[in-house]
Order: C-alpha cells, then structure tokens, then sequence
C-alpha cells in the first residue's frame, strides 16, 4: 500500500533529554492511523515535527514522498491536544483567518465553511465570540477550523475529549466521512477503545522508542496467546476439573452466559491447535461456549508498556 | 502572504478594542480639560483673600504695606503685641511686626513676619521687598537723591533676539521648543511603553489560549512574531496621526479664534489695553510654533517611534513567550523600563540646559535613549547627519535584537508550566 507520511529515523534531543530515539513510522494512504504512547513517550514531539513545528535533530519526514518543506502545512490539519481559539474573535471571522494562513483563498475558505457550518447545524453561530460558547461548542468550531482546508493528512490529539457522547460520535463519522473521501487521520489518543474502533494501523511509542507499529490485526495476531473462554456442562465436574489441568493452563474466567456452566479460560500448550482443546472438552461434556481471547489494544499497550 | 494576514489580524484586533477607541478620543479631551483644570484651580488658589496683621507701633513702615488682589492688611498697633498676637492667631493668616527703632536703617535684619502657617516663599520676598524699597528710598534720599526721579530713570527693557540670518525670535520660542521636545520624548516613551505591553499581551494571550500551536503550525514563529509587531505598530500610528490631526485642528481654531478676539477687544478702547498683551503673547506663541522644523519634527517622530518601538517590542514580545502570565513578566519588564526612564530624565535635565552637549548627543546616539532624547533635542535644530547616523544606529540594533528575540520567542511560546530564568532564556539562544 502507498504509504502518504514517512518518519526515517527521527531524533530529536532538548538538552540532556532524548525526545525521539530514532523513531521511524510508515502512515499508509487512506489509513486511520493510533498513535498510542504513555504520557511523555514522545507523540506530541513527534506531531510538533511532522507539523514543521520544530526541526528533528536527525532524520527526515517525507510526505508523499516528497521531503517536508513550509508548503505542506497546506495539506495537513492539526487538532492539538490542548485546543484553543481567540477567545474574543468572531467564529466566522477567526476560521477564515485560519484557514488562509493554512494558504487557501477566502472564497475557497468561505464555501468551506457554509459548508461544515451547515453540517455541523451552528449556522448561527458566524458572528458569535468564541468566549460566548460553551466548552462543547468551541470544541466543533476548533473541529472545523482543522478541516477546513481539506488536507490530505490530518492529526488528532484526542479528539474526543471535552466532547458529550452524542458529539463525541458526531465527530466520529466526520472523521471516518473524511477517511472515506480519501483522507489519511493520524489519531493520538489515550482512549482504548476509541482506536479499537476506529484505527486499522497502529503504533506504539514508549520512553522516545518505537517498540510496535503495523496493521491492528497483525498486531493483535502476534499477540495472540491462544486462549480460549470456555463454557461447559460437565459429565463428571471432578474428574474435569482434575483432568484439564494436566493437559492445559487454566484459569477461572469471567463471561455472561444463559446457563450455570463452568467458566474456563484455557491457554493451549505450545503447538497445540484449538481442535484438540475442543475434541478433549467434548469428551467431557457440554461445551456451550467456545470464543478465542483476542487481545484488546488496552491489554497490548499494558503488557508492552510494563515490560519495558 | 501570511504576513499580511497575521498584520491585518493584529491591527483589527488592536482597533477594534474598545479601549482604543476610547484612548484614541478621550485622552485628548482629558488633556484638554486637566489643562484648563489646573488653570482654573490655580486661579483659585490665587484668588483667596489672605489677612495679615501690621503691628507698627512707630509707623515707619505701615503705610507702604498695600493691600493688594490677595493679601489685605489689618493695622493693629492700638493694641498691645499680646493681644494683637492672640488676635492675629485667630484669622488672620500672620502677623508682621516692626520694632521701634530710632531710624529706618537700623530696621534692616529687625522685621518679622509671625505665621504658624508655613511660610510662602513668595510672600516673604514680598515683604522684603516692601522693606527692601523703602530702605533703599530712604538710603537713597539720605545720599542726595530725588527718588522720584530716580524711579522715573528706572527702565524696563526687553531684549530683542534674532537670528544671523536676520530671522526674529522670541524667548518664547524656546519655552516652546522645551515643551514640544519634552512632549514628543515623553510621548515616545509611552508609546513605547503602551504598545510594547500590547505586544507582550497578545503573545501571552495567544499562549494561554493554547491557540499558538495551532498558528506555527501554519506559520514560522518569525513571520507571526513580526507581524504582530507590526501590526500593532500600524494601530499606534494611525492613534498618533489622529492626534496630530487633532492637535493640527486645535492649532487653527485657536489662530482663528484670537485671530477675531483681537479685532474685537481694539474696538473697546478700554479694556484693550490689558488684553492687547494678554493676546499678543498667545499670538507670539502660536506664530512661533509655525515657525518651528515641524515638518523635520513630525517625520523624525514617526522613524523615532517606529525605530524605538520596533526595538523595545522584539523585547516585549520575547518576555510574553518567556513568561505564562502577566505577572510573571514583572522582573522581565524591569530592565526594559530603565533604560526608557534614562532617556526621558537625561532629556530634561541636559537637553533642556544644553542641546547639543556631550551628553545630549551621546545619549542621542545610544538606540535605547535615542528615540527619546534626539526628539527632545530636534525642535532645538539637531545637524541631519546625527539623525541619520541615530536612526541607522537605532534600526540596525533592532535587526540585532528581533534575531535574539525570535529565537527566544520560538522556544519560549512552546513551554509551559514554569517561569524561566534568565539562565534559561540566554540558554535557548543556543538552541
């Protein structure tokens, strides 16, 4: 797959403190793309840099293959963890002023915003003052301002902070809108279950390192540790009970089920295939339940993260 | 491009505030009014009626006490001094008393003037005076003098002043020219002050507003560091040429005004007389005023305050990417204030005794003092070349600074949390 944004082996230092270890990513076109890390890993380093904010010591960024130059910040769009707007700027008034630093002409900005303005319903709100609106609505203007311009790239900074569940996933189509229209979205966030949902790739940065990056199945995949919940009615529960623990790792499991069944997570031992664990459990009993554990991005970020 | 934007945003933004607008229209009229203000007061001050007791007992000096507009005077001599003392005490601002002498002479060191007041300097040399005249008429009569004639010999001349060029000039000229000088130093400075503030306030609002990462994000912090310093430059000036077309308008009303007040006031013979001279010196002042480099003075005060400002808000608007909050900024703004402070001092107290001394022209040069002490020099006639090397000085060290200042506000704007040191600052110009 094409790949839009390039990171080769950044660094960058402030001082005695190592920001980004030569980190390197690969952001594929059309992709949405978690950008995971603890507090301090070195993601918001690493934006600042993409968004030719600061300079990286050593290492280059490439966007569509081209070197990153001042002309770029036309094609990306960036939502800052901590947002912010002039507070006593009209709304329509500030977004055009926006959107023309980012390069794009006033007409051009102005259909743009009829449009999102439009979409988002706060037709309204053109000559209100950002200091009139509440924390939720400027959160939709600071949305729009970073979409105005239509950029191919765009990088969120938890985007769906500070927004109520119903504009939370107004936001949310926006965004998957806008990666179907052809946009590729960086996404930087802390909320699991945000990018479990909506990211196809992910990396992860820990302590300025890059220790996993690739598509989210892959990743998962050599995660994977080949356990199963299982639910069974047992012919005999002693004689299972004493049993299983010969030939697998077991472990109590926690799973909602319609019965009264014995709950088991069963790891299989290495080179074993889930047939024989389900042909042994048939000799046994009842098996009313059968789901391979697939690790959560919130297991793998915590399981990578404490390892290190 | 983005430059234009970035200006044109930083000067709507600095119009369109209401404390501009205000500022703009109202501080004239508050000079105008604290002006007439203090006049009227002073001739309040002036009008009270002060009364004060003569305690003469030989009557050598009683008669030549006068009472005048302010001070009446009250003959007590019937009493005894305590009683006259006790009475002078309730009422009357001071008692003068003159001993009984044998002959006036002997009166020299003898007078005394009672107050529980403190004395008004003023009024003392008044009295002495009175003292003073009618020893010396009496000195004077005892020598074989007409004193009468000799006071008829007095004269009171008034010395003509001229140029070389054979130009008339009027000491009046020079009252002015300290005050217009002082005026534009002093405004200089609060120019400077005022709008370098602006400056820094806007790069901590666009901090604390976290709006910042947003707009380098677009731009190189350089580009919107300038533009802001110029646009808020552009709105300084267009309030320092609605002044002056104010102040231009002031002028011609005012030459209009007594320009027909005097037509009018010669047709009543009597009263004439005393506002001819009131008149006349309003109308030296504002013939001479006309007569001043104006020009010359305008242009300078637009490159001084441009140069100046330009100078001062590099620093300012370093210390607003240094600091979180405006109260941080105190101990920033502190070297800054001084060296403005300086200029203003070192104007009033040696360009007003002597223009073109060594110091003046020193501190004409130096480009922090400059911009205020060559504008306090310039209505006095300042050769061009020390404007121009001034000027070249003060816009080349600007081009010094703005480079430290953008590299201090590039890393400044990006941190949080923690109030810099100055070791901290002077270690993100290596950066």
């Amino acid at each position: 797959m094409d790949s839009i944004l390039k990171v080769n082996n950044v660094v960058k230092q402030y001082g005695d403190y190592t920001a980004l270890n030569s980190v390197s990513l690969d952001v594929p076109k059309g992709s949405i793309y978690g950008l995971l890390g603890p507090n301090g890993a070195g993601k918001t380093s690493l934006i600042r840099i993409i968004n030719q904010i600061t300079m990286p010591d050593s290492g280059e960024v490439l966007l569509d293959g081209e070197k990153l130059k001042p002309e770029h910040v036309a094609h990306i769009g960036y939502m800052p963890e901590e947002r912010g707007l002039y507070k006593s700027m009209k709304v329509g008034e500030q977004a055009l002023y926006l959107a023309q630093l980012k390069g794009i002409s006033k007409q051009e900005a102005k259909k743009q915003l009829d449009y999102w303005f439009e979409k988002l319903e706060i037709k309204g709100w053109w000559n209100k003052k950002i200091q009139e609106l509440s924390k939720g609505m400027a959160q939709k203007i600071q949305f729009v301002v970073t979409v105005l311009h239509q950029p191919k790239l765009l990088i969120f900074d938890e985007p769906f902070s500070g927004f109520d569940p119903v504009n939370a996933n107004l936001i949310k189509d926006e965004i998957l809108e806008l990666r179907d229209k052809g946009a590729t979205v960086i996404f930087s966030t802390h909320r699991m279950e945000s990018v479990e949902e909506m990211c196809d790739h992910i990396a992860l940065i820990h302590k300025s390192n890059k220790l996993i990056e690739g598509k989210l199945h892959d990743v998962k995949k050599q995660y994977r540790t080949n356990t199963f919940d299982v639910g069974i009615a047992p012919y005999n529960f002693q004689q299972l009970l004493a049993d299983i623990n010969t030939k697998f790792k077991t472990e109590k499991a926690d799973f909602k089920t319609l019965d009264d069944e014995l709950k088991l997570a069963v790891t299989l031992p290495q080179g074993g295939s889930p047939r024989d664990l389900m042909q042994y459990l048939m000799q046994h009993g009842e098996v009313t339940y059968f789901v391979e554990k697939i690790p959560s991005v919130n297991d793998i970020f915590i399981q990578t993260v404490s390892q290190k | 491009m983005s430059l234009s934007l970035i200006i044109k945003r930083e000067f709507n933004a600095k119009v369109r505030n209401k404390s501009f607008i205000v500022m703009t229209f109202l501080s004239p009229l508050l000079v105008v009014v604290m002006g007439c203000l203090v006049g009227y007061l002073a001739s309040v001050n002036g009008d009270e009626v002060n009364k004060v007791v003569v305690y003469d007992k030989a009557g050598l000096l009683k008669s030549d006490f006068e009472n005048t507009d302010y001070t009446v005077y009250t003959d007590l001599s019937g009493m005894s001094l305590e009683k006259a003392k006790e009475k002078a005490s309730e009422g009357y601002l001071g008692l003068i008393y003159v001993p009984q002498v044998d002959s006036l002479p002997q009166l020299v060191n003898k007078v005394e003037y009672i107050t529980n007041e403190t004395p008004n300097l003023e009024y003392v040399s008044e009295i002495e005076g009175v003292v003073n005249s009618k020893l010396t008429k009496y000195n004077l009569e005892q020598l074989g003098f007409d004193s009468d004639k000799i006071d008829k010999a007095k004269t009171k001349s008034n010395i003509h002043l001229s140029k070389f060029s054979g130009e008339e000039t009027f000491k009046e000229g020079s009252i002015l020219k300290i005050a217009l000088g002082g005026l534009s130093g002093y405004l200089i400075m609060m120019f400077v002050i005022i709008y370098g503030n602006m400056v820094m306030r806007s790069v901590i609002e666009e901090k604390t507003n976290r709006i910042i990462e947003i707009i380098i994000s677009s731009v190189k912090p350089f580009q919107l560091m300038m533009g802001k310093i110029i646009g808020t430059s552009l709105a300084g000036i267009l309030q320092f040429l609605i002044w002056a077309i104010l102040g231009l308008t002031l002028f011609f009303v005012l030459n209009m005004v007594f320009g027909v007040q005097m037509g009018a006031a010669s047709s009543q013979p009597e009263a004439a007389a005393a506002t001819q001279e009131a008149m006349s010196s309003i109308q030296i002042y504002l013939s001479e005023f006309a007569k001043l480099p104006l020009a010359t003075i305008f242009i300078s005060f637009l490159l001084y305050f441009i140069g100046g400002y330009f100078l001062y808000s590099s620093f300012y608007a370093a210390i607003g990417a240094a600091v979180d909050s405006e109260t941080d900024s105190q101990q920033f703004l502190l070297p800054i204030i001084m060296p403005l402070m300086l200029g203003v001092y070192v104007g009033i107290f040696t360009v007003i005794s002597d223009p073109h001394g060594t110091v003046a022209t020193v501190f004409s040069m130096i480009p922090l003092t400059s911009p205020i002490v060559m504008l306090m020099r310039i209505p006095f006639g300042v050769p061009m070349w020390q404007i121009i090397v001034s000027l070249l000085i003060l816009f080349g060290t600007f081009f010094a600074v703005v480079w430290f200042a953008s590299k201090i506000y590039r890393i400044g704007i990006l941190m949080y949390g923690k109030k810099p040191s100055y070791k901290e600052i002077f270690k993100w110009l290596k950066y």
